[in-house]
């Protein structure tokens, strides 16, 4: 086995383990869009307005919960050390990392989003949808929080600089992710605009996050 | 194989931890680093691995692998064990021993070397101190680099474990690799130079 699929192996175990990201964050998504229809009442247009919003968002929070623990823990266990001393290129490495987490994070979400957008009064149609802007825009999510993962590795409770850091970066990705998927339910855009403008963010996420990530890595661990 | 330094400085949190230390240990040999607590006995170890900036001075490696860095012929084992207390003992060393380039297969021979092959599938998170330091141990054997950087490596380990480690130690020796080991206690592989950190400078005995 490669030494990157050693770790894109590792990780995926970690996460599913006792312990690890993969299912508390698909379980805080469900919790967070169940109670959205509790807090607004029963107002089936409503929810059906908001409801690629609601599950954009909450999409975007669990994928933030797994993420402080990403580059910390291997930096508490002194794991990170010898990963840096690897002969792979850090950049590789980091993003092997994040292919991991949205394997183990982001795509749960996606495979569970059609089922919870039920609950938000989706039908097929919008449903489709979500689920093809979610599938294109996690990615960004991830690589993206990559860098905030990166920058908070030193600290003891890193998480919450993580969410300030991590947040206004995806405003865009957040902007057009639910655009696409409501242009596709409502208009007056058309869904191809918002979504090749969501492609084109996660691809720039791909190719700046590994890179950010792993200079901020070699900064932090000086 | 020859690993120099010359005037190494290093410089940490804006202090200087050490400065003007020179070494040189060729294949075969042991340094054995000395120091009080706070001396650079760590620092040093982390510096020649790369995970630390060299602030001053040159570190060379002579004869090795030209197109790898010194880190990428090195093993490090810190203070600190690198296992992932949900995965097995096994899945921990196969882990590594894969990350490192060696072949996963071949991490019985390992285990059973450090005494831990019964325990081949107990999630770490059950060892103790002086088992994780064996399980650590074992990738050194899993994966063959010729140079071991050790911290400390006597810590937690009981009397049979450390003359175990020694024995390690002195076939890694014979095999040409280099050793250095920042300690405290002796390294019970005989003829270990010594390499002493004080207030100003080195000094090689």
């Amino acid at each position: 086995m490669s030494p990157l699929a050693a770790l894109l192996v590792r990780d995926m175990r970690i996460a599913v383990r006792v312990g690890g990201g993969a299912f508390m964050g698909v379980l805080f998504f469900l919790v967070v869009v169940t109670l959205v229809p509790f807090a607004l009442g029963p107002d089936l247009a409503l929810l059906k307005r908001i409801g690629p919003a609601i599950l954009w968002l909450a999409a975007l929070l669990a994928n933030l919960l797994a993420l402080d623990r990403l580059f910390a823990a291997d930096h508490e266990d002194g794991s990170l050390d010898l990963v840096l001393m690897s002969r792979a290129p850090l950049e590789i490495v980091v993003a092997v990392k994040g292919v991991a987490h949205w394997l183990s994070t982001g795509l749960p979400l996606i495979i569970a989003a059609p089922l919870i957008g039920l609950l938000l009064n989706l039908d097929a149609r919008g449903d489709t949808t979500l689920v093809l802007t979610l599938l294109v825009g996690t990615p960004a999510l991830t690589f993206i929080g990559l860098i905030g993962a990166a920058i908070a590795v030193a600290l003891r409770r890193g998480g919450l600089l993580l969410a300030v850091l991590v947040l206004p970066l995806t405003v865009p990705v957040l902007i057009f992710g639910v655009a696409a998927a409501n242009a596709a339910l409502a208009g007056p855009v058309t869904f191809g605009t918002p979504f090749v403008i969501l492609c084109a963010l996660s691809l720039a996420s791909l190719v700046v996050g590994p890179f950010a990530a792993a200079a901020a890595l070699r900064q932090e661990l000086e | 194989m020859r690993l120099t330094a010359v005037d190494l400085a290093c410089h940490r949190g804006g202090r200087d931890v050490f400065g003007g230390v020179s070494f040189s240990v060729s294949s075969g040999e042991a340094l054995a680093i000395t120091g009080r607590n706070g001396a650079g006995k760590s620092s040093l170890l982390r510096t020649v691995v790369g995970l630390v900036r060299i602030a001053a001075g040159r570190l060379a490696l002579e004869g090795g692998d030209p197109e790898l860095t010194i880190a990428e012929q090195a093993h490090y084992l810190g203070h600190q064990d690198a296992q992932k207390p949900s995965l097995s003992v096994g899945e921990n060393l196969r882990f590594w021993a894969g990350f490192f380039g060696g072949k996963a297969a071949d991490i019985g021979g390992p285990l059973e070397a450090v005494g831990l092959d019964a325990l081949i599938d107990l999630p770490a998170a059950y060892l103790s101190a002086g088992q994780r330091r064996r399980l650590s141990i074992a990738r050194l054997l899993a994966v063959k680099r010729p140079i071991w950087l050790l911290d400390e490596p006597t810590s937690t380990l009981d009397a049979p474990s450390q003359q175990r480690l020694a024995g390690f130690m002195r076939m890694h020796l014979t095999e040409g690799g280099i050793i250095m080991a920042a300690t405290h206690a002796s390294l019970g592989i005989g003829d270990a130079r010594e390499l002493r950190l004080d207030d100003r400078a080195a000094v090689q005995g």
